[in-house]
């Protein structure tokens, strides 16, 4: 039982004592990312070899994600009294000789690429401690913010400092997070809800997972000091059925928070009792808007309601209720423990702080990754990110997920925040980062936005339901040539319509990858409809292979073509019987000399 | 033909336990279908008219809710279900190849089984394991960095 500051001090002090001794730490990131990628064979390995030599000198430790997907698996190694290392793509024979210097008492540099533009506040802990190990947590100062909140605060005074510390919802929205809790703090009722939501489904976006499997215990802490600060003794957390592992860790840390007494009655000794449980998504977009999740948290379909009333005065059962997304919450135990100026410094004048990116798509680093607001996208994009895979050329980024819109290269030295995002046609959103190289066709990327948004439809307001159905027609027209030029100006139209009409953020946001790429890429719109040729060879109906002269004759491609669409003697040139070629790529994957041609 | 889709007596007792362990039923009709998904591996009307029975909600609600969200199926699943992830970062590097390769290889349209019950072919909206795109899971199995040419093999395990 943790009674308080004391009891906190004396476990930190413990992990310090321990760290003291001569041992060297080897930490396995053991992410959802790591695990697919093998990081398990390589904890199991380690551990097997550790517990048969019955080596004391080696601490093994399983961690949440580095960030550093490109190279997972990764490993971090520290000698004792030594720099960390850290170590990508790890197999058991790469293990083998690690495990080897180590035991001679050397390491080498680092491996992979870390940039040295990361500022790390949310993930501070992530790839750091174990996630299932409360100690952990509260050695590397957690449940800190929660004793001092508790102790000395009054719930007010806890609003100011969030108020003062400029935090914005990392979901999307961008809103106020201390005027939030403000709201929700001011209505009087006999039961308040503090909601945490982690239904992260923007497809591209994986930082609240990271989060959760990373570091769970923040996250409750956060939770706690909310409902503290709003009047509030229940929270639930929202979270997507899809993250197994998320889930998993989360209810071990609730588990050992009640255990621990950091969660359930009396904490820290005082008349303060707050409680946690899980609430299961099923796996629909919309529920990331506040209304529908809590709909959905009731066991009811997940569908939004009009604002006002806003959750603060009848949320979760008509009671007042706070919803936060995951990353906002992660922002708090720090702003508490370091105050709100500190947190104001960082970042720009109207967004504070830093922000988690999910790099992913075309980008030599995939990877999550934390930065100060006003980094501009050309330093996440080329020096975090390494630039483009096979030294493509950049054509866009897609920030803000089906909700956000294209960024192209004039955009490049836009420097990152709510606002200045919006101002450019696009959005924060929960910061997915999706790069895209002149392989993509940015139709196609608009059509599949829009199929999302068709599918993730509630049904219930008119404009979105119908007007997404016929935008995404329009596109499926445009990509299979069938499209005229009305049909750009009617793809406009309509997206505005949308945009105005709709109930709820998922319809007023879906047309912006159609808006976004028509304006950005007008010509290859206009290419597509005209020309009826598609620049990046990707819609299918729109495409032609043909032979060049390089071919020899090896009737390598006629043998992998499934139609027989191809013809010739061998030794001589093949042709191409144009109406029988289904497009499949068969041939032009198979051709060794390059000889076949996609126009 | 297969016959082995009766549903056993033994999984309602397992779910209607479930239910009554429950602190309380208001609003925790996902919770149960959650479970109940768990048990029988899909929600036919039998248990949803189940559901309904137990819970005291009418099976009309229980159908609006399974049908609005995509976690919730009413057919079987295959002993192995297959999931190609068509999220952003898939689709940019390629997931449609892998699902179209699949499609081929076993003969399915997506929401489709195998005859033999094996496989089932669905897209799912993103794992979060986008680092490693395309992804594809097969059961609780997450294969990352999958190519079109290593759908043969993907499968061949589990023959």
């Amino acid at each position: 039982m943790i009674n308080g500051i004391h009891d906190l001090n004396k476990i930190v002090e413990e992990k310090h004592l321990a760290e003291k001794e001569n041992q060297t730490i080897i930490k396995v990131s053991m992410s959802t990312c790591a695990i697919t990628a093998g990081a398990d064979t390589i904890f199991d390995y380690f551990k097997e070899v550790i517990e048969r030599e019955e080596n004391d000198t080696i601490k093994l430790i399983s961690t949440g994600c580095m960030g550093l997907c490109h190279s997972e698996p990764t490993i971090e190694v520290t000698l004792p009294g030594k720099k960390p290392s850290i170590f990508g793509n790890l197999n058991v024979t790469k293990a083998e000789k690690i495990l080897k210097d180590v035991k001679y008492n050397k390491t080498h540099e680092t491996d992979v690429f870390m940039s040295d533009k990361l500022q790390k506040i949310v993930l501070k802990n992530c790839g750091f401690i174990d996630p299932e190990n409360i100690f952990e947590a509260i050695g590397n100062n957690g449940y800190f913010a929660l004793n001092k909140v508790l102790t000395s605060m009054k719930p007010q005074e806890v609003i100011d400092e969030i108020k003062l510390s400029g935090l914005r919802g990392r979901g999307g929205g961008g809103f106020p997070t201390g005027l939030k809790w403000q709201f929700a703090a001011k209505n009087k009722a006999d039961q308040k809800y503090v909601v945490c939501n982690a239904d992260e489904g923007d497809p591209g976006a994986f930082m609240d997972r990271s989060v959760l499997e990373g570091d769970p215990h923040a996250i409750l802490e956060a939770m706690a000091i909310c409902g503290y600060a709003i009047g509030a003794d229940q929270g639930v957390i929202y979270i997507r059925a899809e993250y197994p592992l998320a889930i998993k860790r989360l209810e071990k840390a609730i588990m050992d928070a009640n255990i621990h007494g950091l969660l359930g009655k009396n904490i820290f000794g005082t008349d303060f009792n707050f409680k946690i449980r899980l609430k299961y998504g099923a796996g629909a977009f919309v529920c990331g808007e506040e209304t529908a999740l809590l709909h959905s948290m009731e066991g009811k379909r997940g569908e939004p309601t009009l604002k006002p009333p806003f959750p603060a005065e009848a949320g979760y059962w008509e009671k007042p209720t706070n919803v936060n997304n995951v990353e906002t919450y992660g922002n708090i135990p720090s702003i508490i423990n370091k105050g709100a100026l500190w947190f104001k410094n960082i970042g720009t004048e109207k967004s504070s702080g830093t922000k988690v990116f999910a790099l992913a798509g075309k980008i030599r680093n995939v990877g999550l990754i934390e930065v100060p607001m006003g980094t501009t996208l050309e330093e996440v994009i080329f020096d975090i990110g390494g630039g483009i895979v096979g030294n493509k050329e950049f054509k866009a980024v897609q920030t803000g997920g089906p909700s956000g819109g294209c960024l192209t290269e004039k955009d490049l030295d836009t420097p990152i925040d709510f606002d200045n995002l919006i101002a450019k046609g696009s959005m924060m959103g929960s910061g997915g980062m999706i790069v895209m190289d002149e392989d993509d066709c940015m139709v196609a990327i608009a059509k599949f936005y829009l199929g999302f948004t068709v599918e993730e439809s509630c049904g219930k307001c008119t404009p979105c339901r119908i007007g997404t159905k016929r935008l995404y027609e329009i596109l499926e027209r445009i990509t299979d040539g069938k499209g005229c030029l009305k049909d750009l100006k009617l793809l406009k139209d309509l997206s505005n319509t949308i945009k105005r009409a709709s109930l709820c953020g998922l319809g007023k946001t879906a047309p912006n990858p159609v808006l976004s790429t028509l304006r950005n890429f007008h010509d290859e719109y206009v290419t597509h409809v005209k020309d009826k040729k598609c620049p990046a060879t990707v819609c299918i109906d729109l495409i032609q292979f043909t032979i060049t002269d390089k071919c020899i004759g090896c009737t390598a491609c006629a043998k992998a073509c499934p139609t027989e669409a191809i013809m010739g003697r061998a030794k001589e040139k093949h042709f191409v019987y144009q109406d029988r070629c289904i497009k499949c790529g068969a041939c032009y994957n198979a051709c060794k000399f390059n000889a076949i041609e996609k126009r | 033909m297969r016959c082995n889709n009766r549903l056993k007596d033994e999984y309602f007792t397992k779910l209607d336990n479930f239910i009554d362990s429950l602190e309380e039923e208001k609003g925790e009709l996902i919770t149960v279908l959650h479970k109940a998904q768990n048990i029988f591996g899909y929600l036919p009307l039998e248990v949803q008219t189940h559901v309904g029975e137990k819970m005291n909600i009418p099976v009309s609600e229980i159908y609006g809710v399974i049908t609005f969200y995509s976690f919730f199926t009413m057919t079987p699943k295959g002993e192995h279900p297959i999931s190609i992830c068509m999220g952003t970062a898939c689709y940019v590097n390629g997931s449609e190849n892998i699902l179209n390769e699949f499609k081929r290889e076993l003969g399915l349209k997506i929401g489709e089984t195998s005859n033999d019950g094996k496989f089932s072919i669905d897209i799912l909206r993103c794992v979060g394991a986008c680092g490693m795109a395309p992804v594809v899971t097969v059961g609780k199995k997450i294969y990352g960095r999958v190519k079109a040419d290593e759908v043969v093999n993907i499968l061949k395990e589990y023959n």
